[in-house]
C-alpha cells in the first residue's frame, strides 16, 4: 500500500509543479493577431484622439495590426490589481506598487524579450528595474515614468516653494494666510511614502533609508506627520479632474500632483510645479501581460508598438511623463526637444519609485502594505 | 336544423383548447403560472445575489497578493469591522443618516401640510410638480451643481460676502468637526446636499398621511376647546406619524447607502457606501466589502421592524 501511496503523491506533486512551470513560461513564437485587445490603463495613457485629435496612438495601431483596442481606465494601483484579479483583460500599465503584487499573485506572465524587437532601445536604467524583473525574469515592458511633483499657485507663491513642508507643516503661505484648507494630499496609501521621504531629510535620527521599507517606529512617525497634515487638508484627491476643479474654485494653493494636472492647469491658470529639495516619489509603469490573456499576439504587438519613439513621445507630451526609450526625446513634435528634461529625465536618481511595501526588508521587519491601506483610511478619518 | 344546448359542452379541439380547459378545471394552476416568473425573479436575481454577497463575507483575503482565499470559512472580515477606523465609518454614516432624516422631517412637514390642507386646484398640481421636479434631472448634475454652489469661490460665499455677513459663514465653518475650509469640504456641505436630494421622498408620504386625517376630527378638537397647539400635538401629529416614519425609511436608507455625495462633497472621510466601493473596487477586498454591506442591512432590518410596529406601512 505504502509504495502505491508514495507513487500517487509523487505523481500528484509532479502534476502540480509542472502545471506551475507551464503557467510561468513565456510565449515562444508570435502568431497572427486575434483581432482584439483590452488594456487596463491610467486615464490619459491610451489616447485615440477623442480628447485632442493630435494625441492618438491607437488608431494607427488598429489599422496596422487589426487588433481592436478597448481601454478600461483605473484611478489607483489597488484598483488595477483588483481589475486584473477579476480577469478578462490582456494588458495593464501597472505602477511599481502594483506590479510586484501582480507577479506574486500569478496574475501576469513572463514575457519573451526576443519577440519584442525594440527591447534593446529601452533606457538602460529601466531594462532590469526591480519593479518588473523578478529573479532575472522580465514581467513586462517599461511604458513611461514620471515624478509626483509639488504643484503650486503662482499668485500665492511669487517664488517657487523649495520644500514639501508647505503641505506637511502648519504655516503661513507667502500671501500671509495660513495653509490650513489650502493644501491637498493624494488619496492613496502609497502617499505614506511621501511622508517618509520628507522625514528622511527632516528627522534623520529615525534612520529611514528607503521610504517604502519602514520599521514600526519610522512608520509611526510618518503616520503622525500625516495626522498633522489631515488638519490642513480639506479634501484628498484621487480624481485628477476634481483636483483641477479644486485648484480653480476651492482656493487650493499647493499639493503633490502629477505633471498631467500641471500641464492642463498651466494652460489657463496661475499654476506651476517644482521638484522640492527633499526629492520626490514617482512612478514607473510597466505594460504587463495577464497570465490568462486570450489575445497574447495582439498584446505582444502592442508592447512593441508602445516602445516606438513616436508613441513614447506622444504619451509623454500628453501626460507629462518621461519616455522609457531615449530616442523619443529628440524630434517629437508634441513633446519638443526640451520635454524630457522638463518632465524630469535628468532627475531619475532623485526619484523614489513607487514600490509595494513588504514585510521582509533590508532592516529586518517592515510594515506590510495591507497595514498602509487600513491605517491610511484611519488617518483620513481622523484617527 | 336547430342546435340544442348540451348540458356538457364538447371538448374543444387543439392544444389551446385543452389548455383553457385545464385552467378552468384547476384555477390554482393559472395563479401558479402567473406568479412563477416574478417569484423566480425575486428569488434568484434579488435574494440569490444578496445571499451570494453575504456568503462572500465569510472568506478572507491574502493581504499581499490581494487574492481571496475561498478554501476556508472565517469571521475575520467581521472582526475587521470592529477596528477603530472601520467603526468610525459606521458611526459616521449612521449619525449622518439620522441627522439627515430628522432635518428632512422638520423641513418636509410644513411643506406637506401646506400641500395637503391649503393648496387647491391647479396650485396643487404646481405644488406636486415643484416637489417632483428635482427628481427629473440627473442626480450627478445636481451634485456637481452643489459642489460649485458650496465651493470656496462659489455662489453661496459670494452672496454672504455681498451682504457683508461673510463672518457668519466663517463662524459656522469654524465649528470644529463639522466645519472646514469651505462648505464643499465640510460635513455641513455633505449634510445640506443629502437633505436637498432626498427631500421629495420625505414630503410625499407625509402629504399622503396628512390628506387622510379627517377634517371633522380637527373641527371636533377645536369645538371641544383645544388650542391649535394641542390639536397639533394630540390629533394631527399622531395621525401623521406613520407617514413621517415611512418617509424616514427612504431618507435613512438612502443616506446609509449613498457613496457619490460624500465622495464629491465632503472632507474625504469615508462613509459606508464609499468603504464598500473602495474595498471591492479599489482594494479588491470583496469579503470586507460584503461585511460592510451587512451593516446597513442589519440596521435597516431593525429600523423596519420598529417602523412596522408604529404602523408606518399603512401610509405607503
Amino acid at each position: 500500500m505504502k509504495p502505491v501511496l508514495r507513487t500517487c503523491t509523487a505523481i500528484a506533486m509532479a502534476t502540480v509543479f509542472s502545471g506551475q512551470t507551464m503557467a510561468a513560461e513565456a510565449l515562444q513564437t508570435l502568431g497572427a493577431g486575434e483581432g482584439q485587445l483590452s488594456i487596463v490603463a491610467w486615464a490619459g495613457y491610451i489616447e485615440r484622439g477623442e480628447t485632442d485629435t493630435a494625441f492618438d496612438w491607437v488608431t494607427g495601431f488598429e489599422e496596422a495590426t487589426g487588433c481592436k483596442v478597448s481601454v478600461k481606465t483605473a484611478a489607483t494601483s489597488d484598483e488595477m490589481v483588483a481589475l486584473m484579479n477579476e480577469g478578462g483583460f490582456d494588458l495593464v500599465t501597472a505602477s511599481g506598487d502594483a506590479s510586484l503584487r501582480l507577479v506574486a499573485g500569478n496574475r501576469v506572465q513572463p514575457i519573451n524579450t526576443a519577440l519584442i524587437p525594440s527591447w534593446s532601445t529601452i533606457d538602460e536604467r529601466l531594462q532590469n528595474a526591480a519593479w518588473h524583473t523578478v529573479d532575472g525574469v522580465h514581467y513586462g515592458t517599461p511604458y513611461v515614468w514620471g515624478p509626483n511633483v509639488l504643484m503650486y499657485n503662482t499668485e500665492v507663491f511669487k517664488e517657487a516653494p523649495t520644500s514639501w513642508n508647505v503641505v506637511f507643516e502648519p504655516m503661513d503661505f507667502p500671501d500671509g494666510q495660513p495653509n490650513a484648507g489650502r493644501v491637498q494630499a493624494y488619496d492613496g496609501p502609497i502617499y505614506i511614502a511621501d511622508a517618509a521621504l520628507y522625514l528622511m531629510s527632516h528627522k534623520p535620527e529615525l534612520g529611514i533609508t528607503d521610504p517604502y521599507a519602514l520599521n514600526e517606529d519610522q512608520y509611526a512617525a510618518a503616520l503622525d506627520l500625516l495626522r498633522t497634515q489631515r488638519t490642513l487638508v480639506g479634501r484628498y484627491w484621487h480624481d485628477a479632474f476634481i483636483q483641477i476643479d479644486d485648484f480653480k474654485n476651492e482656493g487650493v494653493a499647493a499639493s503633490g500632483s502629477w505633471p498631467f494636472q500641471v500641464n492642463l492647469l498651466a494652460a489657463d491658470s496661475p499654476v506651476a510645479s517644482v521638484f522640492p529639495e527633499e526629492g520626490v516619489t514617482g512612478w514607473a509603469d510597466t505594460t504587463m501581460l495577464h497570465a490568462d490573456s486570450k489575445n497574447p499576439n495582439c498584446a505582444y504587438m502592442w508592447m512593441e508598438h508602445s516602445l516606438s519613439p513616436k508613441v513614447q513621445g506622444d504619451v509623454s507630451a500628453w501626460f507629462g511623463t518621461v519616455p522609457s526609450v531615449p530616442a523619443a526625446c529628440k524630434g517629437n513634435e508634441l513633446l519638443t526637444d526640451e520635454g524630457c528634461a522638463n518632465n524630469g529625465y535628468e532627475n531619475f536618481d532623485k526619484i523614489r519609485f513607487w514600490r509595494t511595501p513588504t514585510t521582509q526588508c533590508e532592516q529586518g521587519e517592515c510594515v506590510p502594505y495591507y497595514r498602509w491601506v487600513s491605517d491610511y483610511i484611519g488617518v483620513i478619518g481622523g484617527r | 336544423m336547430t342546435t340544442t344546448a348540451l348540458a356538457i359542452t364538447e371538448r374543444r379541439p387543439g392544444l389551446l383548447g385543452w389548455l383553457s380547459d385545464q385552467f378552468w378545471r384547476h384555477p390554482g394552476m393559472f395563479v401558479l403560472l402567473l406568479l412563477t416568473p416574478p417569484l423566480l425573479w425575486l428569488g434568484i436575481v434579488y435574494i440569490g445575489s444578496l445571499l451570494a454577497l453575504l456568503f462572500q463575507s465569510f472568506f478572507a483575503i491574502d493581504e499581499f497578493s490581494g487574492i481571496v482565499d475561498y478554501s476556508t470559512l472565517t469571521l475575520k472580515s467581521y472582526a475587521e469591522l470592529l477596528r477603530p477606523a472601520n467603526l468610525d465609518i459606521i458611526v459616521r454614516t449612521v449619525v449622518m443618516s439620522a441627522l439627515v432624516t430628522l432635518a428632512s422631517a422638520v423641513i418636509a412637514f410644513p411643506i406637506a401640510y401646506m400641500a395637503a390642507r391649503y393648496v387647491r386646484g391647479k396650485w396643487k398640481a404646481l405644488f406636486y410638480l415643484g416637489i417632483m421636479l428635482p427628481l427629473w434631472s440627473s442626480y450627478l448634475v445636481k451634485i456637481y451643481a452643489w459642489k460649485l454652489i458650496l465651493a470656496k469661490e462659489g455662489i453661496l460665499t459670494w452672496v454672504f460676502e455681498s451682504l457683508h455677513i461673510g463672518f457668519v459663514l466663517d463662524g459656522i465653518l469654524a465649528i470644529p468637526v463639522i466645519g472646514g475650509n469651505s462648505l464643499s469640504v465640510s460635513y455641513i456641505g455633505t449634510f445640506l446636499v443629502f437633505v436637498y436630494v432626498w427631500m421629495p421622498f420625505m414630503i410625499l408620504p407625509i402629504q399622503a398621511s396628512l390628506e387622510r386625517v379627517p377634517v371633522n376630527l380637527i373641527d371636533a378638537s377645536s369645538d371641544l376647546g383645544a388650542t391649535p397647539q394641542q390639536t397639533f400635538r394630540k390629533v394631527i401629529f399622531p395621525l401623521a406619524l406613520p407617514g413621517i416614519i415611512a418617509g424616514s425609511i427612504f431618507t435613512f436608507s438612502l443616506t446609509l447607502g449613498d457613496y457619490i455625495i460624500p465622495q464629491i462633497i465632503g472632507s474625504s472621510r469615508l462613509f459606508i457606501g464609499q468603504a464598500v466601493y473602495a474595498q471591492q473596487g479599489t482594494a479588491g477586498n470583496i469579503p470586507l466589502a460584503a461585511a460592510f454591506t451587512v451593516v446597513p442591512i442589519v440596521i435597516m432590518g431593525l429600523y423596519l421592524w420598529m417602523a412596522k410596529r408604529q404602523g408606518a406601512f399603512d401610509a405607503l
